[in-house]
C-alpha cells in the first residue's frame, strides 16, 4: 500500500534532497506517493503545515522553533527529524556598496571581520554626510538570513536596528530590487546570488560558511503530532531524503541532479547556476571571479543531515539576543527539542560523523557557543536588543 | 454603519481585477474606507502610510512574507498587528487558505468585526476563481472551434467535401471514438503536418 504524502517547498537549491528523493523514486521505493507542492512564501508553507494541508515541509529551521515556541505567530510544536542543508547563503552588496567596502578595508576581503569594520566605517561616513541609511534585504524575521547578516555587521560595530534597515523581501525579488538601488545588499540561498552576479548587479562579498562553519538551514519539518502518530511515514520519509542527499553528494550526480532541480515545476532556474551552487563553485564577481568553497553548501556530507539540537540552541540564542522573545530555560529545551536526532537516528540506525568545529557552530566572532548557557554567551555580545 | 466605525481596509493585490471584485463587495457590504496596493514595492512603506485596521492579501503573494515583518517589535512600527487566524476558528481558516486570501488585523479592532470581512472576501475570491474558470472554458472553446475550421478545411480539400459534410465526418468519427470533436480535429492537424 502506498501512503499519500503532500509536502510543501521554496524554490531553492536548499530543498535539492526533498526534490531527488521524489523525483529521482527513492519516496516511492520507500512506499511514499509524494506530491510536492511548490509556494510562494514562507508564511504560506508554515500555514499550510500547521492546519494540515502539508504533511511535511521544506521550511526554514528558525521557524520550525518559532512555530513550536509561539513566537510572533500561533503554537505548533514542530519536529524537525531531517536537516535538508548546512550553509548554503551569501551575502551580496550592490557594486556600489562593493566598492565602498573595499576602499576602507584593513585585511582580506574573504575575512568576515575585516568587511564588517569596514561596513561600519561607511555607515559612519554615509552618516556623517547625512546620506540615506543603508538598506540590507533578508527573507523573513525568523530566518538563519536575518540571524547570520546580523551576526556579521554587529561583529563590525554596526547596529543592525539602529545604523541601517533590514527588509524582507521574497527571494525572486531580491535581484530586482538590488538592480533598481531599492536595497543595497541581501543574504539570501541559492540560487539569487548568483543571478544578480550574472546579471551584473551584485557582487557576492561573503559565503556564510565564513560567518559560521555549520549553520543549520532548512529543514524537513513535520508537525509533531503527526510525527508522534505515524512513525514509520517519518522514518521512511527520512530514509528517502537520506539516500537522495547521498546521492547529491556524488560528484558524478550533480549534473543529473541540477537537471531534475532545474524544471519548471521545481526550481525553474537554469540547470548551470544550480550545478554551481552544488558544487561549491560560484561566479562571485560580474567580471566572472570564480571562488571555490567546499563548505557553501552541504546536504548530506559530513554528516549534514542529523538534526543538531546544539544548533537550534543557537538560532534560539539569536532570537533573544535580537528582542524575538526573553530568556527561559524551558524555551531553551523545547527549542533543543525541535531538533530530532533521535528520530533520524532510529530511521537510520546510525549516527553520524562529529562536526569539525569545536563548538558545532563556528562562529567567526564571540567566544566558542555554549548550548547550556545561552545568556552567558550571550553576554559577550555588546549589541543586541535583550528583553529584561 | 457610519464612515467613522467603518474599520479602514488596505487590500493587497496584484491582480487589478480582483481587487476590484473584492473592493465593490466591501462597499457595498457598508465598508466604506477601502484601499487597494496593486505595487509590491515599498509595500511596507505605503502600509504605514495608509494606516489600516485591516489588511488583506492573496495567498499567491510572495509579499505575504513582507507583512510577517509587522508582527515582530520594530522602532519602525507604530503599533503591532496580530494575525487574525488563530486556531479557534478552524472552518474559517480551512475556507480562507481555499479561496486562497489570507487578513491580517492591526491590534485594537475587536476580532468579530473581522469576521463579516474575512467570509466576503473568500466569497468573492471564489467568484472571481468561478469566473477566471469560466473565462479560461471560453477560450479553449475558441481555440477548439479554430482548430475544428482548420480540420473541416483540410478534410474538403482531400475528401471533396461540402462544409456541412466535413463537419457531420468530424462528429461522427467522435462519437465513434468516444472522444471530443475539438481532439479529432487537432490529429487531424498533426497528420496532416506530418504528411506535409
Amino acid at each position: 500500500m502506498t501512503i499519500p504524502l503532500h509536502i510543501g517547498f521554496i524554490p531553492l537549491v536548499d530543498a535539492a534532497a526533498l526534490i531527488v528523493a521524489v523525483d529521482k523514486g527513492f519516496t516511492a521505493a520507500e512506499g511514499l506517493d509524494v506530491t510536492l507542492v511548490r509556494e510562494v512564501s514562507w508564511s504560506n508553507v508554515r500555514d499550510k503545515l500547521n492546519i494540515g494541508l502539508f504533511d511535511a515541509a521544506h521550511l526554514l529551521a528558525p521557524v520550525a522553533i518559532a512555530s513550536s515556541l509561539g513566537i510572533g505567530h500561533v503554537k505548533v510544536p514542530i519536529a524537525a527529524p531531517f536537516n535538508l542543508g548546512l550553509n548554503g547563503n551569501a551575502i551580496t552588496v550592490s557594486p556600489a556598496l562593493h566598492a565602498a567596502i573595499m576602499a576602507e578595508i584593513d585585511g582580506d576581503p574573504l575575512d568576515p571581520m575585516a568587511t564588517a569594520l569596514a561596513l561600519s566605517r561607511v555607515v559612519a561616513a554615509r552618516r556623517k554626510s547625512g546620506a540615506e541609511p543603508l538598506t540590507f534585504g533578508m527573507t523573513f524575521p525568523f530566518s538563519t538570513h536575518n540571524y547570520q547578516l546580523r551576526f556579521w555587521m554587529a561583529a563590525g560595530g554596526v547596529d543592525p536596528d539602529e545604523d541601517l534597515r533590514l527588509v524582507v523581501l521574497p527571494p525572486p525579488y531580491m535581484v530586482d530590487s538590488i538592480a533598481s538601488g531599492q536595497i543595497d545588499g541581501f543574504c539570501v540561498g541559492a540560487p539569487w546570488n548568483s543571478i544578480a552576479v550574472d546579471r551584473g548587479v551584485g557582487h557576492i562579498l561573503h559565503f556564510v560558511s565564513d560567518i559560521l562553519v555549520r549553520a543549520a538551514e532548512k529543514v524537513l519539518a513535520i508537525r509533531q503530532s503527526w510525527s508522534d502518530k505515524n512513525p514509520e511515514v517519518v522514518a521512511a520519509l527520512i530514509r528517502a531524503t537520506f539516500r537522495a542527499a547521498e546521492f547529491i553528494e556524488q560528484p558524478h550526480n550533480r549534473a543529473e541532479t541540477a537537471r531534475l532541480l532545474a524544471q519548471p515545476e521545481r526550481i525553474g532556474v537554469d540547470a548551470d547556476v544550480i550545478q554551481r551552487t552544488l558544487d561549491g563553485r560560484l561566479k562571485i564577481l560580474p567580471d566572472g571571479t570564480i571562488r571555490e568553497s567546499n563548505r557553501y553548501l552541504l546536504v548530506g556530507r559530513e554528516g549534514a543531515g542529523r538534526p543538531d539540537p546544539v544548533q537550534a540552541a543557537w538560532l534560539y540564542a539569536q532570537m533573544v539576543r535580537w528582542g524575538q522573545t526573553s530568556i527561559s530555560p524551558e524555551a531553551l529545551r523545547t527549542a533543543k527539542a525541535v531538533f530530532r536526532a533521535d528520530i533520524y537516528d532510529a530511521a537510520l540506525g546510525h549516527t553520524a560523523k562529529p562536526a569539525d568545529a569545536s563548538d558545532a557552530i563556528g562562529a567567526f566572532a564571540g567566544p566558542a557557543f555554549d548550548a547550556d548557557d545561552i545568556a552567558g554567551h550571550l553576554a559577550a555580545f555588546q549589541i543586541g536588543r535583550r528583553k529584561s | 454603519m457610519g464612515a467613522e466605525s467603518s474599520p479602514k481596509i488596505v487590500i493587497v493585490d496584484e491582480s487589478p481585477i480582483r481587487a476590484a471584485i473584492l473592493e465593490e463587495g466591501l462597499r457595498e457590504a457598508g465598508f466604506t474606507s477601502v484601499a487597494h496596493i496593486s505595487e509590491m514595492q515599498s509595500l511596507l512603506a505605503r502600509i504605514y502610510a495608509l494606516d489600516p485596521d485591516v489588511i488583506v492579501i492573496d495567498l499567491e503573494n510572495p509579499s505575504r512574507d513582507v507583512l510577517e515583518q509587522m508582527f515582530q517589535v520594530s522602532r519602525a512600527v507604530r503599533r503591532p498587528i496580530a494575525m487574525f487566524v488563530d486556531q479557534s476558528d478552524a472552518a474559517s481558516i480551512q475556507a480562507s487558505v481555499d479561496a486562497g486570501v489570507s487578513a491580517y488585523i492591526v491590534d485594537g479592532l475587536k476580532k468579530e468585526r473581522l469576521k463579516p470581512i474575512l467570509d466576503l472576501c473568500i466569497s468573492r475570491f471564489n467568484a472571481f476563481s468561478k469566473l477566471q474558470d469560466e473565462l479560461d472554458r471560453a477560450k479553449s472553446a475558441l481555440e477548439d472551434r479554430k482548430v475544428i475550421d482548420r480540420a473541416k478545411g483540410i478534410l474538403m480539400k482531400l475528401k471533396g467535401l461540402t462544409e456541412d459534410e466535413a463537419y457531420v465526418l468530424l462528429r461522427s468519427t467522435a462519437m465513434r471514438e468516444k472522444k471530443k470533436i475539438g481532439e479529432i480535429a487537432q490529429s487531424i492537424l498533426t497528420a496532416s503536418e506530418l504528411l506535409k
